[in-house]
């Protein structure tokens, strides 16, 4: 048995490589190919003037760009990941998360906190695709738990944006364990009548979609996202066949029936404000 | 009494190479003794000893690689073998009521000891037509939904449920992804999680990721002693971190996927111990093992008002992770 379901690195870190902002003042969309002032893309929520080509973006940046001015106060910022199984591949994992904090000034890939949606109280989680993709271990499936508990405890609609390769494999059964946390978790809010937006963003694929992501009881997608359970490659060689076009991305899941709405970015905070109107919350 | 079918096959364990010299030397001495009048007796004992004691020692330290090895022994007794012993009057229920009936997930009522309930077992399939039928014991959305109705089924009549794992992973193709495989299994830990009878799993042979955890959302979570259980297969992991799946044996060691490791790591209960030298030497022995811990568990958790289990339940999965706050 050679078969590995599971997602393939390499589809997510290429898929990174294109949806980076790239360095410099002038950038070169990697969608379009048009030459475009780096500026402009980050006034334009880093979206591409040209063709609307959503960039992957940080937690900092999408909570920043989400809430309204000043009112994002992030929670749990001192919980840190530790390497509980001793996980050594190419380096150590204990390594790798301080590379990656320095990298991207985050302990771990999620941020989480309160914050206001055009004047409205919310509990948001913002995942971080700079941070080891966005992978899920012990820390951001705990973030993510309380985000869902400080939401049933203030009665604030719950708001998360996934952007995810993932669960985290340094941290092995303790990462799949988190699915369970989160979706029982949740669970529990659907009790007690809260609201849960999911919003996914590209990509959002394996633990992270099999887990709280696809659980949203309103879940909004950004376009052309990546969004599934395995990834595209993994796929690719397990039918050997070539994927039908836009295979896996936020407009084939509409049409299949498994978001409700896909949302330009710089509709977000409206079509946010306007679900959680309708929910009474 | 039922027994699950004896593996008559040529599988062969590289692990276990020094045991066949042995193997061979008994088979011919006691074939040798049905032709002569030498008595023989004590020379097979002494060598049925040393190969007893190899096999422990083999056993004793069998590495992380070679438990995932043993865990997929052809051998090894599958779910259909595990309820063909264990289960009286399996009465399978099939179809999940949305697009079809998977056959790589087994749903059905049974009585277990002296109780009734529901099994929920992956299926791998036994000759080469059942295993493509199953995907090698890759479920589909369907799969995961059949699950799921038939718990439910068993909440309204207050049934226990028993899950039976073992999966390499969930199916990875076009069809899984466009009926919803990531929301299926999201699903299924969402309901399973406040479903109101006790649920206990077994992890059989191999736990992989999702597609284990879909149906391993429980009261109690018992593995073999040789099942794996782990966020990603060996060579998944290997291909993804090593950048070649031939680095799958590391992959296996750094995951730490055995039943010892995940005791230690309080993501299962319990090591359910099997006969010496695999699951595959005496089936049914080590069914009788995942028996008893069924019957014994079950009789356990049914002493618990339902709000207390559900809870219990709850808590369990909640207090898992490791991290640390400043």
């Amino acid at each position: 048995m050679t078969q590995t379901p599971g997602r393939s690195w390499q589809d997510i870190t290429d898929a990174g490589k294109r949806g980076d902002v790239p360095e410099g003042l002038w950038m070169r969309c990697p969608r379009c190919e048009a030459m475009v002032y780096r500026k402009n893309v980050e006034q334009n929520l880093h979206v591409c003037p040209e063709c609307d080509h959503h960039y992957r973006i940080g937690a900092d940046v999408r909570a920043r760009q989400l809430c309204d001015p000043e009112s994002f106060e992030p929670q749990w910022s001192g919980m840190a990941p530790v390497d509980a199984l001793g996980f050594v591949d190419a380096k150590p994992y204990k390594q790798r998360l301080v590379e990656e904090r320095e990298k991207c000034g985050q302990p771990d890939a999620v941020v989480c906190g309160k914050g206001f949606i055009k004047g409205r109280g919310v509990v948001l989680a913002c995942m971080d695709p700079q941070f080891m993709m966005g992978s899920m271990g012990s820390v951001v499936g705990e973030k993510v738990t309380r985000s869902i508990e400080l939401a049933m405890d203030t009665d604030r609609p719950l708001v998360v944006v996934s952007c995810s390769g993932g669960a985290r494999m340094q941290e092995s059964t303790l990462s799949l364990m988190q699915m369970a946390k989160t979706a029982a978790t949740l669970a529990k809010l659907d009790q007690v009548g809260g609201l849960f937006i999911s919003v996914l963003s590209d990509p959002t694929t394996g633990g992270v979609s099999a887990s709280f992501a696809m659980l949203g009881d309103v879940i909004l997608a950004e376009p052309k996202a990546l969004i599934g359970f395995a990834g595209p490659r993994v796929i690719a060689n397990t039918v050997r066949q070539e994927l039908p076009d836009g295979f896996q991305r936020s407009e084939h899941l509409l049409e299949k029936g498994f978001i409700d709405r896909v949302v330009h970015r710089r509709d977000l905070r409206s079509e946010i404000s306007r679900i959680i109107d309708y929910a009474g919350k | 009494m039922t027994t699950a079918n004896t593996y008559t096959g040529t599988y062969e364990l590289e692990f276990e190479r020094p045991l066949l010299q042995l193997e061979r030397q008994i088979a011919e001495l006691e074939s040798h003794s049905r032709d002569s009048e030498v008595d023989i007796t004590a020379d097979v004992r002494k060598l049925k000893q040393s190969h007893t004691a190899m096999l422990k020692k083999i056993y004793a330290k069998l590495g992380a690689w070679n438990t995932v090895k043993v865990a997929r022994h052809p051998g090894r007794p599958q779910a259909i073998d595990h309820i063909r012993v264990m289960a009286k009057d399996f009465c399978e229920l099939h179809g999940d009521r949305h697009y079809g009936d998977d056959p790589a997930m087994i749903t059905g009522f049974a009585r277990v000891g002296s109780h009734k309930c529901l099994i929920v077992a992956h299926n791998k399939g036994k000759d080469t037509r059942e295993r493509i039928a199953c995907h090698f014991g890759c479920a589909h959305p369907e799969g995961y939904r059949k699950a799921l109705q038939k718990m439910k089924l068993a909440e309204k009549y207050g049934l226990p449920v028993v899950t039976l794992i073992d999966t390499p992973g969930a199916y990875p193709g076009i069809g899984a992804e466009e009926r919803g495989q990531a929301q299926a299994i999201a699903a299924n830990m969402f309901e399973m999680s406040r479903l109101r009878v006790p649920i206990v799993s077994v992890v059989i042979g191999e736990g992989g990721s999702g597609g284990a955890l879909g149906i391993a959302v429980a009261d109690r979570v018992a593995m073999m002693q040789y099942a794996w259980y782990s966020v990603i297969s060996p060579e998944g992991c290997a291909a993804i971190l090593w950048k070649t799946g031939e680095a799958a044996e590391k992959a296996a060691e750094a995951l730490k996927l055995t039943a010892a490791d995940n005791m230690k790591l309080s993501t299962v209960d319990e090591a359910i111990p099997e006969p010496l030298g695999g699951a595959h030497r005496d089936p049914d022995a080590a069914i009788a093992n995942v028996e008893k811990w069924i019957s014994q568990s079950l009789r356990e958790l049914k002493r618990f008002k339902v709000d207390n289990l559900v809870n219990k339940r709850f808590e369990r999965f909640r207090r898992i992770g490791s991290y640390e706050e400043k």
